[in-house]
This record gives structure tokens, C-alpha cells and sequence, in this order.
């Protein structure tokens, strides 16, 4: 239906480049016709605007302490009004977008690239491979996921670097898991048995054909999965086992806020916001992903 | 007849480990085919056609399968114990196959190029650039049109056919002494059916591939074999040339699959089959594994096992008791475990 359309559009004369549409080409055009995934899209596009250009967005540093201005509603001068140490919130939030962006997308994609890699040798080779995998991923699936995460930063000790290495691991099964049963199917496809069939090697079958084939998914769940480690970010921060002391962490400025929460509510309610409105854009976009990649909501 | 084989396959036993013990999916078959030569394995569903070629090609999902025993002589080589290392080099490159679906047979995310290449750059060694001139010159030997840019397109935007005519360019590319064509027209429809018999029949002669032809439809077999091996429950039941199949069949089996071809003249109220199914394998180990569905049985068909008899037409050969008196095939037949 795409091609036919496309076709009354252009002039006669098709270049054969134009005519060819991959699959990665006809999931886009579904997923730009997704008004709620563009919402999502435009949403984490600003946090990440927000993030890379922070020095120029923010007025004040994260930590310029004015005692004066300690506690002040939102005004003119403070957007979103001060903290205790009369610090901007709206500038703390806004080089917050950095750590949370850069915990979640970093975060998930430690998971990704170990989760693939057990995945793939569990689900292509079976056996006790498979049965030593996949148990590994049970227990871990056992624990309450944010407390094996604080059960890591407990052994390696609070920070936000450690905090990002315990949501890489505790997120390792989900993806291992995904992978695995992506590729026990993909392993039954008969062009795997093709490939076989002219002669290809194990390693080349799984890199070319079995990978590629299993990525939609995978981008689908890291994507919702930045949203989730976000949140375990924030969480651990409000812990006291994220971020330490000036650093501007979301989860880390809602704890400092929480004894100021009647006199000065708007401590509370920035950074809060900024945690949901980048988690409902991921949210929102991976939604998106899934029905543009996902072959079986297509129709 | 003159040729030699090319491939001799010589009582393979081939058998899948199941929780009811080891059953036998192909039970001592032993057949040849010669350079240039079509020969047709013909059998209901389940009569282990398609294993006895995946156990050429030494793809058998290993476990549970295995080859038990017996030979795959290419050349002469062996290759029930060839290493997977030289499989590699022999698939693709000796020994070719084409499958049953062509909707599924290729990966939806790479290009129609992209897939064609991969046998040349395995075998051949050719670089880019060489692998895809003759990855078009393969499309357009497989006639189809504007070959240039098919390579570029991805397997959705062809049809069945298209995409048939694409497996045979990709497995006859390295130009395989032996092409294994799997049911390579059940998916498609009729007047495809016959373009694509008509292609494999022209390759065949155009470059001298020698063509084993799996198929359930005897129509198929008609059209483009020279010689048939008739299948039954994991043995070889008949064997001969086609016109001796089709005029003068001796089996009650092939005499049952041959009367099951509708006739379009012959206005019955019914069309006939062959009562009962093919038993399960593994299942019959004393008698004939055809008797519980013959019309001709007899006692001693319950408790004797037939072996390959020999007929007066030279290669024709029949595993029935009717026929014993005929003589025995030859010795491999008569090899017992």
C-alpha cells in the first residue's frame, strides 16, 4: 500500500533506489504515522536537547549556594524556585537530565550487550548451556529487582557509577531471556536452514541472520527499559545509594526535598516532574517502536 | 546410463531419539544418481523423504537424529564421516538444496544481493563486486526479468515464484554437482509450478547438475525425472525408470499412488485413495510395512520381510512378495544389519 502511494506521488520515472523499501524503512513510515509515539519521540528528543546543551540552558551551577535566596517560590528569577542551600532548581534540573539520561541509556545497554551474549549462547546451543543460563536468569528474577540492585550497591558501595552498574545487571535477564526466545524461534526459520545450506558457519549464521532478526524486539524493550532504569536510578538516589552530595540526581533531590515538602512543595514537584515526563516519553516511544517493529500488531 | 554416479547413497539408516527409544526414519535405502541425471524420491508425508536428503546434506538436527549407518558416497567421498568443516565446504558448493517454501526460505532483512553472494563469497572467494555481476548474471539464467534490480529489492516485494526462481539461482551458483530440490513446487501455484519444472528441467541440461527431486506429486515426477525411487514408511518400495513406473507399476503402493491422480475424464463420485496412513515409524518391525493397507496381502506378507526383487526391465526393481519369484535385485538390497 506504501509503494502505491508513493508511486501516485512521484513523477512516472522511478529510480530503482526509491522503489526498494526495507523493513527498517516500512517500520518507520508506520511509526511516523504513531501521533502518541511522536509525542514520546519529541519528549525525550527535549531531555536530551536539555542535556547536551545545559551549560547554556541553565542560569545559575548546580551547586551556587546563596543563602539569601534560600527557599523561594518560583519566580522570575528562579523558574523553578530554591532549595535549602538556595540553590536554582530549575538549573539543578535541567544538569539532572544529564545523569538520569546518561544512567538509563548507559545502564541498559550494559544489560543489552551481556543479556544478547548469554541469550544468544543459551538459545543456540542448548544443552547445559541453556539450562546453566537460564537458571542463573530465575534466580536473579527471584529477587525484587530494586532490592538485588540495592543489594549490589551495597557490596560495591554507593555511588552513582555503582548504582548504574547494579540496574545494568538486575535488567541482564529480561534481555538474556528475550534473546534467547527469539533466537529458539529464528533458529527454526527455513532460511537459517538455507543458510545451512550453502555452507555458512555457526558464528556467521548467529551474527547475520539470527542477530539482526532478534533486534526488533530488543530495541523495543531497551527502550522501555531506559524508561524502568531511570526510575531505579531516581529510586536508588532517594535511597542515599545513587548520586552523592552537589551532584543534581532526580531521586537525589527528591530525598533532600522531602523535609521541605509542606513549606516548600516545588523542591519536590520539579525534579518529580522531570522523572515522569522523561519516563512517560520513553514510555510513549517505545510503545510506538513496538507497534511499528512488532510483526504480529501489524495488519 | 553410461555415467558414473556422482552421488551413491548405500543403506543409510537414519534415526531420531525419541522417549520411545530409537525409531528409524529411513530404514536402509540405498539409491544412485548420475551426472545429469533427474531422479525422483517420491512418498506420502512422513516416508522419509525429506530426512534421507537432509541426511545428504548431513543437516539432520543432530540430537535427536543421527545417521546410524550406511554411506553417502560423493565421488566416492563419504560423507557419513566427513568432518563438519568439510560439509561446509561441500554444501553449497557439491551438493545444493532448494526447499519447500519459498516465502520463507530467505532472510526478510537483507536484499535479495546481499543472500545471492553469500554462497560465492563462501566457496568461490570472489570479492564484492565480482560475486554480485554474477549473483545477476544467476537471476537472469533463472530468467528472471530486470535481474539488476531484483538484487536490490527484499524478498516481500517478490512473489512465490520470484522467490523460488531466487533459491534455485542462489543454490546453482557455485554450480553443485547434485542439486536437492525439496518439494521445491508445493507452495506455489499450478502455472508456476510448471515454469519452475520447466527452469530446473533446462538448468539440468544447460549445465549438467544432476537433480535428486523430492516430491509427493507424481505429476512432478512425470515432467522432469528419468528415474524414480518410490518411498514407503523409511524403504525404497519400487525403483526404475519413469515409463517403467507409470506404464508397468509393480507395488501395490506406487499401483495405489498411481491411481490416485484424479482424471478429469472419468466423472466418479468419488475420488480414490489409499485407505489407512502411513504407519507410524518405527511401529512395524516384522512384515511388510505396507500390508496393514494392501489389497493384495497375504499371510505370509504379515511375518516375511520383502526385499528389493528384480523385474525383467533392467533397474526396475520391487520390495513385494507377489514379486519374489522375479528374483532378488542385488546384493545390497539383502544386506541385513
Amino acid at each position: 500500500m506504501e509503494i502505491s502511494t508513493q508511486k501516485q506521488m512521484q513523477p512516472p520515472v522511478i529510480k530503482a533506489e526509491e522503489k526498494v523499501t526495507s523493513p527498517w524503512a516500512e517500520a518507520w513510515y508506520s511509526f511516523k504515522k504513531n501521533k502518541l509515539a511522536l509525542v514520546g519521540t519529541g519528549i525525550v528528543i527535549f531531555f536530551i536537547l536539555l542535556a547536551i546543551f545545559a551549560p547554556l540552558i541553565a542560569p545559575e551551577g548546580i551547586n551556587d549556594q546563596k543563602m539569601s535566596v534560600r527557599l523561594q517560590a518560583p519566580s522570575a528569577d528562579h523558574w523553578f524556585g530554591t532549595d535549602d542551600f538556595g540553590r536554582d532548581i530549575f538549573s539543578r534540573v535541567v544538569y539532572g537530565a544529564r545523569i538520569s539520561l546518561w544512567v538509563g541509556t548507559f545502564a541498559v545497554m550494559g544489560s543489552i550487550i551481556v543479556g544478547c551474549l548469554l541469550g544468544i549462547l543459551a538459545g543456540y546451543y542448548g544443552k547445559w548451556v541453556d539450562s546453566l543460563i537460564s537458571r542463573i536468569f530465575d534466580i536473579m528474577l527471584a529477587f525484587p529487582s530494586i532490592l538485588l540492585a540495592i543489594a549490589i550497591v551495597a557490596v560495591l558501595g554507593p555511588s552513582l557509577r555503582n548504582a548504574l552498574i547494579a540496574i545494568a545487571i538486575i535488567n541482564i535477564p529480561n534481555f538474556g531471556r528475550l534473546i534467547r526466545s527469539r533466537v529458539l524461534s529464528v533458529k527454526e526459520e527455513e532460511y537459517i536452514m538455507a543458510a545451512k545450506a550453502v555452507g555458512m558457519k555457526d558464528s556467521r549464521i548467529l551474527f547475520q541472520h539470527i542477530l539482526p532478526n532478534s533486534m526488533a524486539p530488543i530495541i523495543v524493550q531497551g527502550t522501555l527499559a531506559i524508561a524502568t532504569a531511570i526510575i531505579e536510578a531516581a529510586a536508588l538516589g532517594f535511597l542515599g545509594l545513587g548520586a552523592d552530595a552537589p551532584n543534581p540526581e532526580w531521586g537525589k533531590m527528591l530525598a533532600d526535598a522531602k523535609q521541605f515538602m509542606i513549606q516548600a512543595p516545588w523542591t519536590m514537584i520539579f525534579p518529580g516532574l522531570a522523572i515522569m515526563l522523561t519516563v512517560l516519553g520513553f514510555n510513549l516511544m517505545g510503545d510506538g517502536l513496538r507497534d511499528a517493529l512488532d510483526p504480529r500488531m501489524k495488519n | 546410463m553410461v555415467h558414473a554416479p556422482v552421488l551413491e547413497v548405500k543403506n543409510l539408516r537414519t534415526s531420531f531419539i525419541t522417549s520411545d527409544g530409537e525409531i528409524p526414519a529411513v530404514d536402509d535405502v540405498s539409491f544412485s544418481v548420475n551426472k545429469g541425471e533427474v531422479l525422483g524420491i517420491v512418498g506420502e508425508s512422513g516416508c522419509g523423504k525429506s530426512v534421507t536428503s537432509l541426511s545428504i546434506m548431513k543437516l539432520i538436527p543432530q540430537p535427536p537424529g543421527k545417521i546410524a549407518g550406511g554411506e553417502i558416497l560423493l565421488n566416492g567421498e563419504n560423507l557419513v564421516h566427513a568432518s563438519e568443516k568439510r560439509m561446509r565446504e561441500i554444501r553449497g558448493n557439491e551438493v545444493a538444496m532448494i526447499f519447500q517454501e519459498p516465502m520463507t526460505s530467505l532472510n526478510p532483512l537483507f536484499t535479495i544481493g546481499e543472500q545471492l553472494v553469500e554462497a560465492l563469497k563462501i566457496h568461490k572467494k570472489l570479492g564484492k563486486k565480482t560475486a554480485y555481476q554474477q549473483a545477476v548474471e544467476m537471476l537472469k539464467l533463472v530468467g528472471l526479468p530486470r535481474a539488476e534490480q531484483i538484487i536490490r529489492e527484499y524478498p516481500h516485494q517478490l512473489s512465490g515464484g520470484m522467490r523460488q526462481r531466487v533459491m534455485i539461482a542462489m543454490a546453482l551458483s557455485c554450480h553443485p554437482r547434485v542439486l536437492i530440490a525439496d518439494e521445491p513446487t508445493t507452495a506455489l501455484d499450478v502455472t508456476i509450478q510448471a515454469q519452475i519444472l520447466s527452469l530446473m528441467k533446462d538448468l539440468n541440461e544447460k549445465l549438467d547438475t544432476a537433480i535428486i527431486m523430492i516430491t509427493h506429486d507424481l505429476g512432478v515426477v512425470a515432467e522432469v525425472c528419468q528415474r524414480v525411487v518410490v518411498m514407503y514408511a523409511g524403504k525404497i518400495v519400487e525403483e526404475g525408470l519413469v515409463e517403467d513406473i507409470f506404464k508397468n507399476p509393480k507395488h501395490p503402493y506406487t499401483l495405489g499412488l498411481l491411481k490416485s491422480i484424479p482424471d478429469i475424464r472419468d466423472k466418479k463420485e468419488r475420488l480414490y485413495s489409499i485407505p489407512g496412513n502411513v504407519p507410524k515409524p518405527g511401529s512395524i518391525t516384522t512384515g511388510c510395512r505396507f500390508a496393514a493397507r494392501c489389497e493384495f496381502v497375504m499371510d505370509r506378507c504379515w511375518s516375511e520381510n520383502p526385499e528389493l526383487y528384480e523385474t525383467e526391465r533392467p533397474g526396475h526393481a520391487v520390495r513385494c512378495l507377489l514379486h519374489e519369484k522375479e528374483g532378488v535385485a542385488d546384493d545390497r538390497s539383502t544386506v541385513k544389519s
